[in-house]
């Protein structure tokens, strides 16, 4: 490998979330070191994936196969549809075994300053989705942030004529967080959202 | 309470100064270390309740001290500087690139004590704030808002009655975030929605109505929550400063502004209605104009001074000095009335302004009010009526030497 192959492979490297030109190069060293037990694999895994995974017609979500696996499971409960920003959030909420409906992923969230307006996101989809299948319930699963909320709000709107039950998540106290240590804006929106025990 | 002059008391009496604050300890830094903090390579300090004095030289870094405290609470502190701005500057290095800076303090509290951490964060390539807290790292700068409120005073505000409106909205919102945290996500919040619908109303294609229609609807309901919030503080300053003392001038304060005007005389939800529907016919408009016709963005915050009637604004640069003073001092009464809790003051180059009747009396009204304060000058004569009431701190080429008690005088 010539120093310009090197090269490539640092800045390849460093454009992947997380990594910095510093971390790339101790990563590239690393893989390199274990070329046999990583690296070719990797290289590999890389090839396939690239070649294989496709984003499901359905909900969005990566598989090799399309309609998704999860889509094309019958167990699981077709009168719910939770919706997501990003795959990543889907895969959150798979972890969570909480969730057995089916997924809608938008592709990120409404941003005027960043050009993602309506037409960038699977929104038309999920409406269309969303008056036919049999759905009863539709989950907005958007982060709290100013974005994603304004992307719910629009979205439930844009749910509003078809006569389903539209919800969000709750936000307040995290599972074994201390009052003290919260901040006050999510404290608060806990304290609105309390429930009777 | 009179003024405790070292000369005529021995350090026992010290204690007689904690005795004379209100019930209830103040909040108070007892240590703060800096590291590779604006011109300090390396500084600790170790210091007690009482108010500190930094006397030095121009240039000395007594200013960055001040800055380094302002860092312990939210925010960009008093120079609203970048992150990697407060760097020690070296010949030759990028900022942000260098070592990063640190400021650790330990913070008494009421109920005992904390160890907080903050700085840049040295492990990321990206410029990011760090905020330890106990040892734990802090999800955010807003759990600082948790431990302790500071609020400033510096050379840099002296301009403010006769500055922008958008230099006194901000000053004005740092005195709500004191008394509502929330207030600072809330802004912020309402800032982000007025700039994505502007850009939207920009756009070259037709924007989609039902997200303007959410955008409004956000900035409607963050906006008149932002008005009723600058209301509320309003309300309680102008309550304090009617019973102050009578030294300063009284400031009367208000916020001007259509949303706020609107609270005057409606209920608040009635108030977002109307916001919404101004935004929502105003579009055409704003989308030559650029930003938003209505909400509570365009207010100002007004300060008459009460005694003359006059605007603050029209008051000579001495009586405006006052003024500042007299809110700032209402708003840490104000602060230990209502969330029971004292807030560090910051006060750079602001006793040399004052005459010595007015200057006596911030020292008296500093000593009763039990906060923390800090105060920073280039002469140590002019603190001396503080005398063993206060600690003394000697700051020259960023080095920090406590001056030995007694000698202030």
């Amino acid at each position: 490998m010539t120093p310009t192959h090197l090269e490539r492979l640092i800045q390849l490297l460093a454009k992947l979330p997380g990594l910095g030109p510093r971390s790339a190069r101790r990563a590239a060293l690393h893989l390199l070191r274990k070329r046999e037990s990583l690296m070719q694999p990797l290289a590999a895994a890389l090839t396939e994936a690239a070649d294989k995974v496709r984003g499901c017609s359905v909900c969005g979500n990566l598989d090799t196969v399309d309609p998704c696996g999860l889509c094309q499971d019958s167990r699981r409960d077709g009168t719910i549809l939770c919706v997501v920003e990003e795959v990543a959030d889907l895969w959150a909420l798979e972890r969570t075994g909480a969730f057995k409906g089916r997924y809608h992923v938008l592709g990120g969230v409404l941003s005027a300053l960043d050009g993602v307006g309506p037409d960038q996101l699977a929104i038309d989809p999920l409406v269309a989705r969303a008056g036919t299948d049999g759905v009863k319930e539709v989950i907005l699963a958007m982060g709290a942030t100013v974005d994603g909320q304004t992307t719910a709000h629009y979205i439930a709107d844009r749910l509003g004529q078809l006569g389903l039950s539209v919800t969000r998540l709750a936000h307040g106290v995290p599972v074994g967080g201390e009052l003290d240590y919260l901040d006050d804006g999510t404290l608060a929106a806990a304290l609105r959202a309390r429930r009777p025990l | 309470m009179s003024i405790v002059r070292s000369s005529a008391r021995s350090a026992d009496d010290l204690t007689l100064v904690p005795r004379a604050h209100p019930r209830g300890a103040a909040t108070c830094v007892a240590r703060i270390s800096l590291t590779e903090f604006r011109c300090y390579r390396s500084a600790v300090l170790d210091i007690d309740p009482r108010p500190v004095v930094l006397t030095g030289p121009n240039g000395a870094g007594k200013t960055n001290l001040l800055e380094a405290i302002s860092m312990l609470a939210p925010g960009r502190g008093l120079r609203r500087a970048r992150l990697d701005e407060l760097d020690r500057w070296m010949p030759g290095q990028t900022p942000g690139r260098g070592p990063a800076w640190a400021v650790a303090a330990r913070i008494l509290v009421p109920a005992g004590s904390h160890d907080v951490g903050t700085g840049r964060d040295p492990t990321d390539e990206t410029v990011r704030r760090v905020v330890r807290i106990d040892g734990r790292a802090a999800r955010g700068q807003t759990a600082l808002a948790g431990l302790l409120t500071v609020l400033w005073l510096t050379p840099a505000m002296d301009r403010l009655f006769n500055d922008r409106a958008g230099e006194r909205r901000r000053f004005l919102d740092r005195l709500v975030y004191g008394l509502d945290p929330e207030h600072a996500e809330r802004v912020s919040a309402y800032d982000h929605a007025l700039r994505e619908r502007a850009h939207l109303l920009r756009a070259e294609r037709a924007p989609d109505p039902a997200w303007l229609d959410v955008l409004e609807a956000k900035m409607a309901e963050g906006g008149v929550a932002i008005a009723a919030a600058r209301r509320i503080l309003v309300q309680r300053l102008n309550a304090v400063m009617e019973d102050g003392p009578g030294i300063f001038p009284r400031a009367r304060l208000g916020v001007s502004g259509a949303t706020d005007e609107w609270l005057d005389t409606m209920p608040a939800l009635a108030a977002e209605e109307k916001l919404a529907a101004a935004l929502g016919t105003s579009r055409g408009h704003d989308r030559e104009a650029g930003g938003a016709l209505h909400g509570p963005h365009r207010a100002d915050l007004s300060v008459v001074h009460a005694g003359k009637g006059l605007p603050a604004r029209e008051a000579s640069t001495g009586e405006q000095k006052a003024l500042l003073v007299a809110i700032v001092l209402a708003q840490a009464a104000m602060l230990s009335q209502v969330r029971g809790r004292t807030p560090i003051l910051l006060l750079d180059e602001v006793a040399a302004h004052l005459d010595a009747r007015r200057r006596e009396a911030l020292f008296d009204v500093l000593l009763a009010l039990g906060a923390q304060c800090w105060l920073a000058g280039t002469d140590e004569a002019t603190f001396a009526e503080l005398g063993s009431a206060a600690q003394f701190v000697r700051v020259r080429d960023a080095m920090l030497a406590p001056a030995p008690e007694g000698t202030s005088r």
